[in-house]
């Protein structure tokens, strides 16, 4: 099972009930983080579900496609951990990951 | 006589994101959130697109998981039909002949389908997309339909027929007005999309006038045209926009015609009673200036958080920028800014490419954007709508330039 370790606007650290095969989007969404909104509802079309991915593979800290990096550009918050967290799909292979959410926009 | 400090009618995006904005807000006060249907809040967007293709389960469109409601303390109360809404004793009534009193009254209702009004339009076979329960009857019909007419080429109509191409069904989309989109777009993109979907095996149709449905034993059979010709039909979807479900609020009383009117801070003129979402007829500065209703998941939720901010004291205006987004077939379709009123529209890339830009252009200022499969121009477009810019159009039509490149000229 995938770790999933997430630091809220807040500050606050809580480690998820991680379910893979769901989106980090998901997962935050059903661990009651209500400050992730995504309102396009996970389709990368919005950039309401930002996260830093502060700790983890490589691959799951880049932006999985060019939609995601244009998309990622629209925040005042763009660090180079950026994800939109609906496009990181949780796996085992991940591993632990440390996700902190991003300042809203 | 039960009371809540706050009461939410609707539990769409406006109702579900209301009451989570309170609570991120601090307000300590009861909440209950009141919805005619049987679920908790759910995404609307993927009824004609994921969810009705069978690409996501109803859980995975739930807005917020049940337990997060109760952990909140915001009281559900579904399948209630509120029928009255009593200003001065500020009270509702439902159709089951419960009653609640309010503190404060967010009303967060939405629409509900505009229905046909010839004959046959409510057979069995004939179908809205506005909830689940609409979405379940066409999946369980779908096993035995081969064609299907669809009644509006707006987003809801041509999202539908895409999955419906997906699943192999045989599809003819009737569109009143002489292009699909028009209420929303300018004709490039209509002409664009509907290419489109006749290149998907879509039988797109515009300028046609329905006469009625037929039927055989109370089930629909086929489309009758304005001219006599019968459009065979073993389901007909009608998207042809939404009636704001304001009625109880009107005859309260409140201001309002199309929707209920509501001031910058989602107030109606009736005290302690806010409206937000599809139903709020409002000023908005991205129309110049109009009174106008928005139907989408930002506007909901953006009026969702001035009702909640206004109500916790804290008077902030709703400004926010309108933005949209359709997925068809392979084309992921972002909007930013209205594009009612334009005047001129720049094409940016070749729409041959299945990616490019509509910018629309008011007296000279970039008033919208319409991106297809072109995120850049999207999220670099919103400032140029935001400011209003003026940018020499011969720039603007530069694809290979990015917007934000794109400075204002000297004024």
């Amino acid at each position: 099972m995938p770790k999933l370790i997430v630091i809220g606007r807040s500050g606050a650290e809580k480690e998820v009930e991680a379910s893979s095969g769901l989106s980090v989007m998901e997962n935050l969404r059903n661990a009651g983080f209500d400050e992730v909104l995504a309102l396009c509802g996970g389709c990368c079309s919005c950039a309401t579900c930002h996260v830093y991915v502060e700790h983890g593979p490589t691959e799951a800290r880049v932006p999985g496609s060019d939609d995601e990096n244009s998309l990622l550009d629209s925040s005042d918050h763009r660090r180079a951990d950026s994800r939109l967290s609906c496009q990181l799909i949780l796996t085992d292979a991940l591993g632990e990951l440390i996700v902190r959410i991003a300042p809203g926009d | 006589m039960d009371k809540r400090d706050v009461v939410i009618v609707g539990a769409g995006h406006g109702g579900a994101q209301a009451a989570i904005a309170l609570r991120q807000l601090g307000f300590v006060g009861s909440i209950a959130v009141i919805g005619n249907e049987p679920e908790l809040p759910y995404e609307r967007p993927p009824l004609s697109k994921e969810y009705f293709a069978g690409d996501k389960t109803f859980e995975r469109i739930l807005i917020r998981p049940a337990a997060f409601w109760a952990e909140r303390h915001v009281d559900m109360l579904l399948s209630t039909e509120v029928t009255a809404v009593d200003a001065k004793a500020k009270r509702l009534s439902f159709a089951n002949g419960g009653r609640l009193d309010y503190g404060a009254l967010i009303w967060a209702t939405g629409g509900t389908p505009r229905k046909l009004t010839c004959s046959g339009h409510d057979l069995k076979g004939v179908h809205a997309v506005r909830t689940r329960a609409d979405v379940l009857k066409m999946m369980d019909e779908l096993p035995a339909v081969t064609q299907v007419v669809i009644i509006g080429g707006g987003y809801i109509g041509l999202e539908a027929a895409a999955v419906l191409r997906k699943f192999g069904k045989r599809v003819v989309l009737l569109e009143a007005l002489d292009r699909v989109l028009a209420r929303v777009a300018g004709p490039e993109l209509s002409r664009f999309y509907e290419a489109e979907h006749r290149a998907h095996g879509v039988d797109l149709r515009t300028s046609v006038r329905v006469e009625c449905i037929e039927e055989k034993d109370g089930r629909v059979t086929g489309v009758r045209l304005a001219g006599g010709e019968i459009v065979t039909a073993d389901m007909v979807i009608v998207g042809i926009g939404i009636i704001p479900a304001v009625e109880p609020l009107i005859a309260a009383g409140a201001q309002g015609s199309n929707g209920v009117t509501v001031d910058e801070f989602c107030r109606t003129s009736l005290p302690d009673v806010y409206a937000i979402g599809d139903c709020a007829a409002h000023a908005n500065g991205f129309a110049d200036g109009a009174t106008i209703r928005l139907e989408s998941v930002q506007n909901a939720n953006d009026q969702a958080t001035t009702a909640a901010k206004a109500i916790t004291g804290n008077l902030e205006p709703y400004t926010a920028a309108p933005w949209f987004w359709s997925n068809q077939y392979a084309l992921k379709l972002q909007t930013v800014g209205l594009s009612i009123g334009f005047d001129r529209t720049v094409l940016r890339g070749d729409s041959a490419t299945r990616s490019f830009s509509v910018v629309y252009l008011k007296n000279g200022h970039v008033i919208a954007l319409d991106c297809v499969n072109a995120v850049k121009d999207y999220v670099q477009g919103k400032k140029l709508v935001e400011t209003r810019a003026e940018i020499d159009l011969k720039l603007l039509a530069d694809a290979a330039k990015p917007l934000k490149e794109l400075t204002l000229p000297a004024s």
